[in-house]
């Protein structure tokens, strides 16, 4: 059964050269014709199907479209054209820590992106001790937010955010803030959900890690499915990427140097 | 009616989510200050006490037969600022959203709908000064200020409306942020608050005399106050009209609020 179905997705954005954030601006420039939009799209026709229990990542470089598509699939975004569906739970990690108030205590905090993720007080109150033990910032419950480092943040939010068992888990970037000892720790939660049904999405830049957690992978290039397939295929041509940008960059570089001699 | 379906079930589902929210402001807003919520009733009185000798005193405005001029002065000026509060905290509501919703999907108006319940929050707590003062006056208690709940619940409805339109408004322009403190100054004036509009004369705007206690009746907001005041400090009970006018105006505005922000609700998250 296929978990996510993303079909012939695409995303536009409308890149004002100068946004018009006030009356005067806009008429301004309404009257000056200079109400341009440029259309810019961040996915262009992008389908893509997950299946129960898979674990799918999303590679491709910056700007090439990955955490629009998750953001889409997760309901932030309403594509331009096409159509996604999930089926069952989904938990989001577009950004851990989504709704964390940096005035309130990590306890606090607890309580409130929980409810922003969609669990009851009275759940979070089972799980409170599992979701800081987890984190293993016991003894910072009662600090401000903006105390924290930005890991220890990180760390409170992936907490909460596998504490559910979610049908789908859509992650962005999320294992590379914390130090390894977490990284791993974080890998063997998602396994364990993987071994309870959940499906995964994830995007990550540490390829070595896509290829080793990862079923399938997709690539995604300027807003467009690149490839998609098994992970070590996909990982490898990505990479074969890195080697042909290398070689032209070595070639740019060359060219000045042989202007430079006539 | 659908519509409708869809909102109460959301509502239902991210009512812990809405319960927190109201904490957290709570919690942030009476942090580090040392009387805390007692701010929330001090804070009025103080209010009330200032206007009450400035309107008594300096400016003569109260006219003669106002029973209890304290008293008449507090509903004013607290159901007021409970629209004016309500109002201007719903219409940024969305950009202060704007951490959240661009990460997820929650549904848009819990925001609005948060801060207008914060602001009648506060407007409850401040009833404890609306208490003391009446306790303080020697005011009657009737049994019609049970009735109260009426203009009470229907200014609520009718104040969440108009956040509705402008949080929506403002996310395309926040111009409207400005016009509206401007606006609500003005319409301070208007609501009755210090003055009892059948003791006011007659104002000319080019040419044309016009009666105060007939213009004010174009204001929502004057049904409301008066309404409230009938109730609690009367003791009449509510006129047919105000009963209609209150309800109608709370409908119209909840109606017409819910209808642009859906329609532009979509579109919040690319331009916050
Ligand atoms: N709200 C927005 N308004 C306008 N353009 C946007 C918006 N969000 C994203 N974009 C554009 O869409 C493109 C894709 O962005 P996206 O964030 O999806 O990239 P990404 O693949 O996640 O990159 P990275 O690896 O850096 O995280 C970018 O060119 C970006 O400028
Ligand atoms: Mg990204």
């Amino acid at each position: 059964m296929n978990m996510i179905e993303v079909n012939n997705v695409s995303m536009r954005f409308n890149m004002a050269k100068e946004k018009h954030e006030s009356l005067k601006e806009y008429f301004l420039a309404a009257v000056q014709g200079k109400l341009q939009f440029e259309e810019f799209y961040a996915l262009r026709d992008v389908s893509l199907k997950v299946e129960k229990g898979e674990f799918h990542g999303l590679i491709g470089l910056n700007g090439s479209g990955k955490s629009t598509l998750l953001k889409i699939i997760s309901g932030v975004f309403k594509p331009t054209a096409g159509s996604v569906t999930v089926h069952g739970s989904i938990a989001p990690l577009i950004e851990l820590g989504a709704g964390f108030d940096m005035d309130l205590t990590a306890r606090e905090n607890i309580f409130l992106n929980g409810t922003v993720l969609g669990l009851t007080p009275q759940y979070i109150r089972e799980k409170f001790d599992e979701i800081v033990e987890f984190s293993e910032l016991r003894d910072f419950l009662d600090v401000p937010l903006k105390n924290y480092s930005s890991g220890m943040v990180a760390r409170i939010g992936f907490s909460i955010a596998t504490v559910t068992k979610p049908d789908v888990l859509i992650a962005d970037e999320i294992l590379s803030v914390g130090d390894f000892m977490f990284q791993e720790k974080c890998e063997e939660r998602m396994r364990q959900l993987m071994s309870g049904g959940t499906t995964v999405l994830l995007v990550s830049h540490s390829i070595g890690q896509v290829e080793r957690m990862c079923d399938r992978v997709t690539w995604l290039e300027k807003g467009r499915v690149r490839m998609s397939g098994g992970a070590r295929e996909v990982c490898d041509a990505y990479r074969a990427l890195d080697e042909q940008a290398a070689s032209a960059q070595r070639a740019a570089a060359k060219k000045p140097m042989e202007v430079k001699k006539d | 009616m659908q519509l409708l379906k869809a909102y109460a079930h959301d509502f239902w589902r991210y009512r812990y989510l809405l319960q927190n929210l109201i904490g957290r402001d709570f919690k942030l807003k009476y942090r580090r200050s040392v009387l805390g919520v007692a701010w929330s009733v001090l804070n009025p009185l103080l209010m009330n006490i200032v206007m009450v000798v400035v309107f008594s005193t300096i400016l003569d405005m109260r006219g003669s037969g106002i029973k209890n001029f304290p008293v008449y002065l507090l509903i004013g000026q607290l159901l007021f600022s409970f629209f004016t509060e309500g109002t201007s905290s719903a219409m940024g509501s969305m950009l202060g959203a704007a951490p959240l919703i661009k990460k997820v999907y929650i549904p848009k108006y819990i925001f609005p709908l948060e801060r207008v319940c914060f602001a009648m929050v506060n407007c409850l707590f401040s009833f404890i000064a609306l208490i003391l003062m009446m306790i303080l006056t020697g005011a009657e208690l009737h049994a019609t200020v049970f009735l109260a709940l009426y203009p009470l619940v229907t200014l609520f409805l009718f104040t969440l409306g108009v956040g509705l339109m402008l949080a929506a408004a403002t996310v395309f322009f926040r111009d409207v942020m400005h016009l509206w403190g401007v606006f609500t100054t003005a319409l301070m004036y208007f609501s009755a608050i210090f003055y009892d509009p059948l003791q006011m004369g007659s104002f000319t705007v080019g040419g044309t005399e016009l009666n105060v206690s007939q213009v004010i009746r174009f204001n929502p907001l004057y049904w409301y106050i008066t309404g409230f005041r009938a109730t609690v400090l009367d003791g009449t009970g509510l006129t047919w009209s105000m009963v209609w006018i209150c309800g109608l105006c709370a409908v119209l505005a909840l109606a017409l609020g819910l209808i642009v922000f859906r329609r532009q609700q979509d579109k919040f998250v690319l331009h916050i």
